[in-house]
């Protein structure tokens, strides 16, 4: 009857004299695995700029319908956004938007921890999506 | 009138040492359970957390004090003083460390030397459940009453089991007195002789202070907190700092009666009284850590059918040996 409990104790006191398993959240962060789906971003090609093309396949298969473009055209005939806005809140981070993208111009980030104080500031417009400033905050 | 002041400036001393000592047991609890399961335990108040126990004490104070419509109120509000008071009292007697001779004039390290010192632990020890027992009954609340009730059944089933386990160390020594008990110690300590005993006031000492594994009277999964359920604000702190200190005590008087109070080599003996305090206060905190409550009639059966004859056992074949 008593060495179980013995046991216990040396078990707990093994426990005690063990490194904890915490990460101390604010200072470290835990390491995302690869195929993380964070919040998105807009690719950019070599030149610097984003590859959409306004297709409007990844506002199409959006289950939580979150995404809004509208599309226009340059002189060249070239379609391209002209408001693009990824409604954060709404969001499911399915990332059915990014497997949908025929030109790879929207991807999912590695950022899980997205908050800010108003909603306006969850609307991910073209500009946001391109800067990323929401990565720092 | 200097023995007054000696006595005044003594009590203040010990008093304010006493309740850092509890203060801090909070913080010392939460981090050495935390360790035990792995994680760090508070830490973001001030260095290593050394902040938590004042901000905690400062949340109590601002939090809402209050009583409820059916709480019998006098008794509601006498309850946690109860616990408090008494558990303070107990300190009262303990030896923690030799005479030093300061200004000319010896003074003896403890509060007051009563000939019945032991006697008057255990009585005190006792009112300290009145304190748990009336909290429980005065909330006017089913879980508080069903604490109480298993607070006063536990503390009748184990009190007589711990009293008992003290009585071969009174039967060793010759004297109810706990400098007199400390200073038969010079040689061995009591533990050598008891260590049945020793092991025996542990666990009483943990069912008497409402401690994991027989925290039956505050039981958070099925009572929801028993007794203080109902306790809010500097209240509640005040039941928890009552518990808190009434382990400390218990923790101080196992160092007096088994493991030689000041006595030790070397170091000065309010060191060597703190340290063996410690380390019985360390294993209290690394039990809960790691036993599961028992049910309730398995402490009853627990108290009742195996450690009272046990430590009837052991008074009987003190006695035996002592008479050859």
């Amino acid at each position: 009857m008593i060495f179980p409990l013995i046991k216990g104790l040396k078990y707990t006191l093994g426990r005690f004299f063990s490194k904890p398993i915490t990460i101390q959240y604010p200072e470290e962060r835990r390491e995302v695995a690869p195929r993380w789906r964070g919040i998105h971003y807009f690719n950019v090609d070599e030149n610097g700029m984003f590859k959409c093309v306004a297709c409007g396949l990844c506002a199409a298969v959006c289950p939580s319908k979150c995404i809004k473009i509208e599309a226009a055209e340059d002189e060249e005939g070239k379609r391209y956004p002209m408001t693009y806005e990824i409604n954060a809140i709404r969001c499911i981070y399915c990332g059915f938007c990014v497997e949908a993208c025929p030109v790879d111009a929207i991807r999912m980030g590695a950022k899980y921890d997205f908050t800010d104080y108003h909603r306006e500031d969850f609307m991910l417009t073209i500009d946001r999506l391109v800067t990323q400033d929401y990565l720092d905050k | 009138m200097a023995l007054l002041i000696e006595s005044i400036v003594k009590v203040i001393v010990v008093f304010g040492i006493f309740m850092a000592f509890v203060a801090y047991m909070t913080l010392l609890e939460r981090k050495v359970l935390g360790r035990v399961q792995v994680r760090y335990g508070p830490n973001r108040v001030g260095p290593f957390g050394f902040g938590q126990p004042i901000a905690d004490g400062i949340k109590a104070f601002f939090k809402e004090d209050l009583i409820p419509a059916n709480a019998d109120k006098p008794l509601f509000i006498l309850a946690p003083m109860i616990t408090v008071a008494s558990a303070l009292c107990l300190i009262a007697v303990i030896p923690f460390g030799d005479k030093i001779t300061l200004f000319g004039r010896t003074i003896f390290l403890r509060i007051s030397d009563l000939d019945v010192g032991i006697l008057y632990l255990f009585a005190f020890a006792s009112i300290g459940e009145y304190g748990v027992v009336l909290g429980g009954w005065a909330s006017g609340n089913k879980y508080g009453v069903i604490g109480a009730l298993r607070a006063a059944a536990q503390m009748i089933s184990y009190e007589l089991a711990l009293s008992l386990s003290v009585i071969g160390v009174i039967m060793l020594s010759g004297s109810l007195s706990l400098s007199a008990i400390v200073e038969g110690q010079a040689h061995l300590w009591n533990i050598v002789y008891q260590p049945f005993a020793f092991v025996f006031y542990m666990v009483c000492a943990l069912a008497e202070i409402n401690r994991t594994p027989f925290d039956m009277p505050e039981a958070e999964a099925e009572l929801a907190c028993g007794y203080n359920i109902e306790y809010s604000s500097m209240k509640f702190a005040l039941f928890f700092m009552g518990e808190y200190a009434h382990l400390v005590v218990v923790c101080a008087v196992a160092t007096t009666l088994f493991l030689g109070g000041w006595q030790g080599p070397f170091l000065p003996g309010v060191l060597w009284f703190l340290l063996k305090t410690f380390v019985l206060v360390f294993f209290c905190i690394w039990e809960r850590g790691t036993f599961p409550r028992l049910r309730y009639d398995q402490i009853m059966h627990f108290g009742w059918k195996i450690l009272l004859p046990l430590t009837l056992a052991n008074v009987v074949v003190t006695a035996i040996v002592m008479a050859l």
